[in-house]
């Protein structure tokens, strides 16, 4: 039994979707081709329906490990998009001083640790988290979101397994959006779909259209019900369609031009705005007011980090070590 | 000196330390496989399970990556796991989480890490190539982490809270010829020996031989048979191999003018290499000869006692290495 997003959800779901969208489509058309962006590019255009129906319904305790695709679940748990910006234009102001690059941001007070490049990494670290919480007993829940190609990968599987075998509160979900950099889903996987692997360890294992936010929603809100009332973990396939190239500097030739003509139809965002429209709960002229008003938080965002200075060529050296006077407590230093 | 001090080996200072640090502090606790009931393949963590009860005391599925991935979780919401590889040869298949996630998540956005990921390694009881390897330096050239290696009873215990303590990852190698064979005196109560500092177990005056690990035990012995000889060898114990302690090393090497780098890993990439470097660098106008090392050859350690014996340094090795240097 799930419940349908109130009206409020569903605005701040389509407030999500929107400045994801924007705030993306700044970093990869605008500032990387500038040259304001330096390093790898990689977006989620499209698929933002998973990071934006999982993360806003998490609560204060929760924990989340989003993939590189998954913007939206750092603006929810409490990012600004003003320190965002700043770490993906490598300012000292930003979440990790410069020292790490795109959504590489973590934040414990939020409850978001970051994935590394080696993705599948965080589902082990997704267990240790739901160790901790399931000893507090406090309901909370550990999300943690990679690709279909990532589930090649033995960290998925020994994480997967261990969560059930441990009745862990973690719930895994699945961003198949069909290429793993290059490589479509019948050269990574040999079964239809990805869900079925749940049952061979032990879980609910479940599809859902991921360009649909509402499905999504309440999917993964039966899987975070279950996690948090102690039955343990469970697995979400959301099937989504890439709409850009692997990064930036790939231009996804290899794609077929009719996979995303098709997908274009199903955008989560266009989707979303019909929902509201037919049910009268925002109007044109309020979604076309909301777009300035997005276009605007971005603006600030970029003015920000493009103001923001660069870190401390020496302070490469710094941090290394926690200690007693750890560097991360001091201010961070420019050039 | 405590007058109840009693006996311990090696494996028992280790067990105890592991005990009072989870008595003094809730958030420690272990994860690894067969560490429970069983209480681990050398029993290190024998009777923890009755004393912790199972949330303290995790047995795992064989998911080297998981166990590692996961006390990084929770060592993010605040714990300190200390995760056990039953043999550190198994480090292997956890590695990526120790050298990409644990070591790197402090410098790149500022938490905390403290793990402790412990185990048995070396050789010298014919375990074979999977059993008895020396793979310190995989984590001694990764930033970020934190590793040791302890050589006697009073250091294992005293090692094992310091490093249990640390904020960082710290990889603990234990040396599992020594767990029952070496013992000491080792206080009953709480004392930690701090972490990247150095011990000198004999003092000399012509050699240096800066080792750690069993090997301290073996140099000793050579130390001993060289006195008869006329050279004095100085004994240093590194106990802490990364950061090590650069002023103990140069302070010996400028003693001694001479220097041995012993070790039980094989030569090439070996600490050796790295310790012979900054020596050249930093104590060169004081040296009357050249550096030597005495390690394991480049080969995997093998089981057949003959060549396992071939493969390791010993007392003769480190001997011969010490005339032909002493003749400088």
């Amino acid at each position: 039994m799930t419940s349908a997003p109130d009206t409020q959800t569903l605005e701040r779901m389509l407030y999500y979707l929107k400045l994801t969208r924007e705030a993306e489509t700044r970093i990869e058309q605008v500032l990387y081709r500038q040259g304001k962006i330096v390093g790898g590019v990689y977006v989620g255009r499209g698929q933002e329906a998973i990071g934006v129906g999982s993360a806003i319904q998490l609560l204060d305790g929760d924990v989340v490990l989003p993939s590189h695709r998954d913007f939206s679940s750092f603006l929810i748990r409490g990012f600004s998009l003003r320190e965002i910006f700043c770490n993906w234009m490598a300012r000292s102001n930003g979440p990790t001083r410069g020292r790490d690059n795109t959504l590489h941001i973590g934040n414990l007070k939020l409850g978001v640790i970051p994935i590394i490049s080696h993705l599948g990494d965080t589902c082990p670290v997704a267990c240790g988290v739901g160790v901790v919480l399931k000893q507090r007993k406090n309901g909370n829940v550990a999300l943690v979101h990679f690709g279909e190609g990532t589930t090649s990968r033995g960290d998925v599987h020994e994480a997967m397994n261990m969560a059930a075998v441990m009745k862990l509160p973690v719930v895994f979900i699945c961003n198949n959006n069909a290429y793993a950099y290059s490589t479509p889903t019948d050269k990574q996987y040999a079964v239809k779909d990805l869900a079925v692997r749940g049952a061979a360890y032990g879980m609910p294992g479940v599809k859902v259209d991921g360009n649909d936010v509402m499905a999504v929603h309440s999917t993964v809100e039966k899987a975070i019900r279950r996690a948090r009332s102690g039955s343990g973990p469970g697995f979400i396939e959301c099937k989504t369609f890439r709409m850009t190239g692997h990064s930036a500097h790939d231009a996804a030739e290899y794609v077929p031009e009719k996979l995303f003509a098709q997908w274009k139809k199903k955008d989560p965002i266009a989707r979303l705005e019909k929902v509201l429209l037919a049910g009268k709960i925002l109007d044109r002229k309020q979604i076309d007011h909301l777009d300035g008003e997005i276009r605007k938080q971005v603006d600030d965002a970029v003015a920000y980090a493009e103001a923001s200075p660069f870190p401390k060529g020496a302070d490469a050296r710094e941090g290394v070590y926690c200690d007693d006077e750890c560097w991360w407590r001091s201010a961070p230093r420019s050039e | 000196m405590n007058k109840s001090m009693p006996q311990l080996t090696y494996l028992e200072a280790i067990r105890q330390g592991i005990w009072e640090e989870m008595e003094r502090d809730t958030s420690v606790f272990l994860l690894g496989e067969d560490i429970g009931s069983y209480g681990g393949a050398f029993k290190v963590t024998s009777g923890m399970l009755e004393k912790f009860g199972e949330d303290r005391v995790i047995d795992t599925p064989i998911s080297e990556s998981a166990i590692v991935g996961a006390a990084v979780g929770a060592a993010l919401m605040g714990m300190r796991p200390v995760a056990e590889m039953q043999f550190m040869d198994f480090v292997s298949c956890g590695l990526d989480q120790i050298v990409n996630m644990a070591a790197k998540i402090h410098y790149r956005w500022g938490a905390a890490v403290p793990i402790v990921v412990r185990g048995p390694s070396g050789a010298g009881v014919h375990g074979g190539p999977f059993h008895s390897q020396s793979n310190e330096m995989w984590f001694v050239h990764v930033p970020g982490l934190k590793v040791v290696a302890p050589a006697t009873a009073y250091d294992a215990k005293g090692l094992i809270k310091a490093s249990i303590r640390d904020n960082n990852p710290v990889i603990f190698y234990e040396h599992k010829y020594l767990y029952r064979r070496t013992r000491e005196e080792v206080p009953d109560e709480d004392f930690i020996v701090p972490l990247g500092k150095a011990a000198v177990r004999r003092k000399g005056t012509d050699i240096a031989v800066i080792t750690y690990g069993a090997m301290v035990w073996t140099a000793l012995e050579a130390a001993e048979l060289l006195a008869g000889e006329g050279i004095s060898l100085e004994v240093v114990d590194l106990r802490t191999l990364l950061p090590y302690d650069e002023q103990c090393i140069l302070a010996s090497a400028r003693k001694c003018s001479k220097v041995i780098l012993l070790h039980e890993d094989t030569r090439v990439g070996g600490l050796g290499g790295e310790l012979a470097a900054v020596i050249a660098e930093k104590a060169f106008e004081d040296l009357d000869g050249p550096i030597v090392r005495v390690t394991a050859p480049d080969t995997p350690v093998p089981f057949s006692p003959p060549l396992e014996e071939y493969f390791l340094p010993n007392v003769q090795k480190i001997a011969d290495a010490a005339r032909q240097l002493a003749a400088y």
